[in-house]
């Protein structure tokens, strides 16, 4: 009774159907254990002279600590050692240090101030758990209570109180430049003046705690030879065993980390608190030390996928035609920045949608508030706005009065597309899911709409960028200095008071994986010597090496020096993932003339502040595209190839389906 | 105060010392060493500490360690005879209901107890009898199926397990 299909009509010239492994049933290796009761977890480790950890947790969702008294708990029975914020070698981290993205924000063990209700402010090591639970109640903490805020928006008002110090703006600086993440792509405001209507909704996702079956975890032992061991839940093995090195100033050749059986996890074990805690409980106390959490906690403190709230603003023709679409993403942090930061880049990457629209623009904001900080659930960073998108769609179908199916067939990108983030989509296959969706949920479409295919009509004048209309409104600060009114993209273009000779290129940074730090301590002005200028790469090196983030988005370093050939003073906004090392041509030989590498370059864009009237042209497919030169095999003025056949493309890198 | 506790475990006589008020899945883990029961909740909600108390199944961080004297406890460690294993765990391997196996052995033992009372379960028996046990990355069909399967192979009949 499976419930798989496979529909192999389509694209079957693409796949191999004599594979040994793919696509045949096989008996899973871990089976057995699971069935006997061998599988060992990290709780199943046993120990002899285990020692238990508790924490002591505020009551508060703000606070600052006055004072701590543990006199009290120190003298109970069993009790082996009180570990204290002071006691962790480096307490304070950030998640993403470990990639370079993002500001030391959070402490293992507070110290002074608390942001959430449930965050630890002391531990107890006792020789059984019911010992450690009852000197956690005797620890006496006095308590400053300070206002909080559990709003995204009231967290952007100026008057809100500052929830992380590290970010005292509330919100996570993107880029060092901008207190959201920028996509802009064509131009939404002229679009939406010659749409036939204006659809807007507003759609929000409270937080979701991922609840594994087996709590979060870690047991930690001295070894042999000055080591520590540690068996651990961790999802994520090796950003937990950085993280405990950091904190705990130590080389991670020192740390024996063991895991790879997980309980469920679903995204809510990759937060590495547990580790650093058990680890530097055996080391204060020479002896093996649990530290996990119980059910209670595992539901309150445990990082759940953050609360977010979506406004989606298109701009429909009457035939169902999306030329626009704006959105204003709020995404709640919690108290700290934890992966929250790094879902905004993910989401980014992934708007509009599946669907090739002109004109793209959002602001998403990383913002900190006084709940559980959040972290990663299962597609986290595109489920919400996933879901606002197509709650949207039905929106917009039901506007200009049109089969949502057919609506969405119709704007669905299709093979060759350029997406808003400067990415050639290939491999689509929405317009053949809603086909079979259709045809599955007896859902009539008509006969243009059932002919349609991904692998038809797109790319041609669908692979271009179009000109795009930059700003440089949401400074960091400048919201909580209250001359920043409004969060959505379209709303602050009258703010900008900067010379119109200057100007600073944005894109849609996927700026994982780089030196975010180094390419942002740079200056952010351009010279524009009167003339059109587009979003700037650092690559002067034809043949850069992409970096691939943690999403498999695919980046290009800086130069060593940070320097770009075409501008001595210059520096840029933000990186784009361009690979395309050619000179910014001028404008009046070359508009807007995307070449592209095997990965698309961002094509440079015409922007004059001085002569464009406004509204801005549209859109405009752009001259004869500029030849390739010949050196890549892979030449996106062609008609675009599919799959790993095509020329210069590694069949294992490609990230082509069914190879 | 450690209080002295005997009983058999999987058929094998035991005799531990449990503190006072110590549950019984603490005691089979850490007094016994036997960690096929496992901690989910502690609060008698999510099903993964069950075992056969004198065949019925029981929550086992709910019963207190002290009261099983002299009973006679299953766990999923002791559910094979030997290398040779019950219809059930060969069902849930060829089935694919176990995933992250941590509700496995608790989901076992409260089909155990139901097999053992109605050897010609529904369907609906069966999700009667695991409705205590939450699993979180599996999903129940693959584990209703399968434990539909072991039944049938135990009445001698074929074996119709799923195949993922």
């Amino acid at each position: 009774m499976s419930s798989i299909e496979f529909r192999k009509e389509y694209f079957a010239d693409e796949r191999d159907d004599d594979l040994d492994v793919v696509g045949k049933p096989t008996q899973r290796q871990d089976a057995l254990g699971h069935v006997t009761g061998r599988t060992k977890y990290f709780d199943d480790h046993l120990f002899e002279g285990l020692l238990h950890m508790r924490c002591l947790r505020s009551p508060h969702h703000h606070a600052r600590i006055r004072s701590m008294d543990v006199s009290l708990a120190q003298n109970m029975p069993g009790i082996i050692r009180i570990v204290r914020g002071e006691d962790v070698p480096v307490n304070m981290n950030t998640m993403l240090d470990i990639i370079g993205f993002g500001r030391d924000d959070e402490m293992l063990i507070q110290t002074k101030k608390v942001a959430y209700k449930g965050e630890p402010v002391v531990a107890v090591i006792a020789e059984t758990e019911l010992q450690a639970r009852n000197a956690c109640k005797a620890v006496r903490v006095e308590y400053e209570v300070l206002p909080h805020v559990l709003d995204v928006e009231e967290a952007l008002t100026p008057q809100a109180p500052v929830v992380n110090e590290e970010y005292p703006n509330n919100t996570f600086d993107y880029h060092e430049l901008y207190d959201h993440q920028k996509l802009r792509f064509g131009d939404t405001e002229a679009a939406f003046a010659q749409a036939d209507h204006i659809v807007e909704g507003e759609y929000e996702m409270s937080p979701i705690e991922q609840a594994p079956t087996e709590t979060c975890g870690a047991i930690a032992a001295p070894e042999t030879n000055n080591r520590y061991v540690c068996h651990t839940s961790t999802q994520a093995l090796f950003f937990s065993l950085g993280i405990s090195a950091k904190l705990l100033a130590m080389n991670s050749s020192d740390l024996h980390f063991i895991g790879g059986t997980v309980g469920g996890g679903f995204g809510g074990k990759v937060d590495s608190l547990h580790e650093p805690m058990a680890l530097l409980g055996a080391i204060l106390t020479g002896r093996p030390v649990k530290f996990t959490w119980d059910r209670q906690e595992e539901m309150q403190v445990g990082a759940p996928r953050g609360a977010e709230r979506w406004r989606i603003r298109d701009g429909v023709m009457n035939d169902g035609t999306i030329i626009a679409r704006e959105f204003t993403g709020f995404f709640d942090a919690g108290a700290y920045t934890r992966l929250s930061s790094y879902a905004i880049i993910k989401g980014t990457g992934h708007l509009p949608g599946p669907y090739s629209i002109p004109n793209v623009s959002s602001n998403v904001y990383c913002v900190y508030t006084n709940r559980t900080p959040a972290t990663a659930m299962r597609g986290f960073g595109i489920t919400g706005v996933d879901f606002s998108i197509e709650a949207h769609m039905d929106k917009v179908a039901e506007k200009v009065g049109m089969n949502p199916i057919e609506l969405r067939i119709k704007n669905a990108y299709r093979d060759g597309d350029m997406k808003a983030h400067r990415r050639i989509a290939k491999n689509t296959a929405l317009i053949e899911c809603c086909q079979v969706a259709a045809q599955k949920g007896n859902w009539a479409i008509g006969l243009e709409f059932a002919a349609m295919s991904s692998l038809k009509d797109g790319g041609g004048a669908r692979a271009h960028v179009p000109q795009t209309k930059i700003d440089q409104e949401g400074r960091i600060g400048e919201r909580k200095a209250g001359r920043v009114a409004s969060s959505a993209p379209s709303k602050n273009g009258q703010i900008s008071s900067k010379p119109s000779s200057t100007i600073t290129p944005v894109s849609a940074s996927m700026a994982m994986g780089q030196d975010v730090k180094n390419i942002a301590g740079k200056p952010n002005k351009l010279a524009m010597p009167g003339q059109s200028i587009g979003p700037v790469h650092h690559d002067q090196t034809p043949q850069a090496t992409p970096a691939i983030g943690p999403d498999g988005v695919m980046s290009v370093p800086n130069t060593p020096d940070g320097s770009n050939p075409n501008n001595s003073s210059g520096q840029i906004a933000s990186t784009t993932p361009a690979s395309h090392p050619a000179p910014i041509p001028a404008p009046a030989q070359t508009p807007a003339s995307p070449t592209y590498r095997p990965q698309p370059s961002i094509a440079p864009q015409s922007v004059n502040p001085q002569s464009t009237p406004s509204p801005q042209v549209v859109n405009v497919p752009p001259d004869t595209p500029k030849p390739d030169d010949g050196s890549s095999g892979y030449r996106p003025n062609e008609p675009f190839t599919r799959g790993t056949k095509r020329p210069g493309v590694s069949r294992f890198i490609s990230g082509s389906r069914r190879r | 105060m450690k209080k002295p506790v005997q009983f058999n475990l999987n058929g094998i006589h035991k005799a531990i010392f449990v503190d006072g008020g110590e549950n019984l899945l603490t005691a089979i883990r850490h007094g016994v060493g036997d960690t096929s029961p496992k901690y989910g909740c502690g609060q008698g909600t999510c099903g993964t500490c069950t075992v056969l108390i004198d065949g019925k199944p029981h929550l086992s961080c709910l019963t207190l360690a002290e009261t099983v004297e002299g009973k006679n406890i299953n766990s999923s460690g002791g559910l094979a005879n030997g290398p040779q294993l019950h219809p059930l765990q060969e069902a849930f391997m060829e089935g694919f209901a176990a995933q992250c196996g941590y509700c496995t052995g608790g989901m076992l033992m409260a089909a155990k107890s139901l097999l053992d009372q109605n050897p010609n379960p529904t369907r609906d028996d069966v999700i009667e009898a695991i409705s205590g046990n939450i699993c979180r990355c599996t999903g129940y069909e693959p584990i209703v199926d399968a434990i539909l399967a072991a039944a049938q192979k135990m009445r001698g009949g074929s074996y119709g397990g799923r195949v993922a």
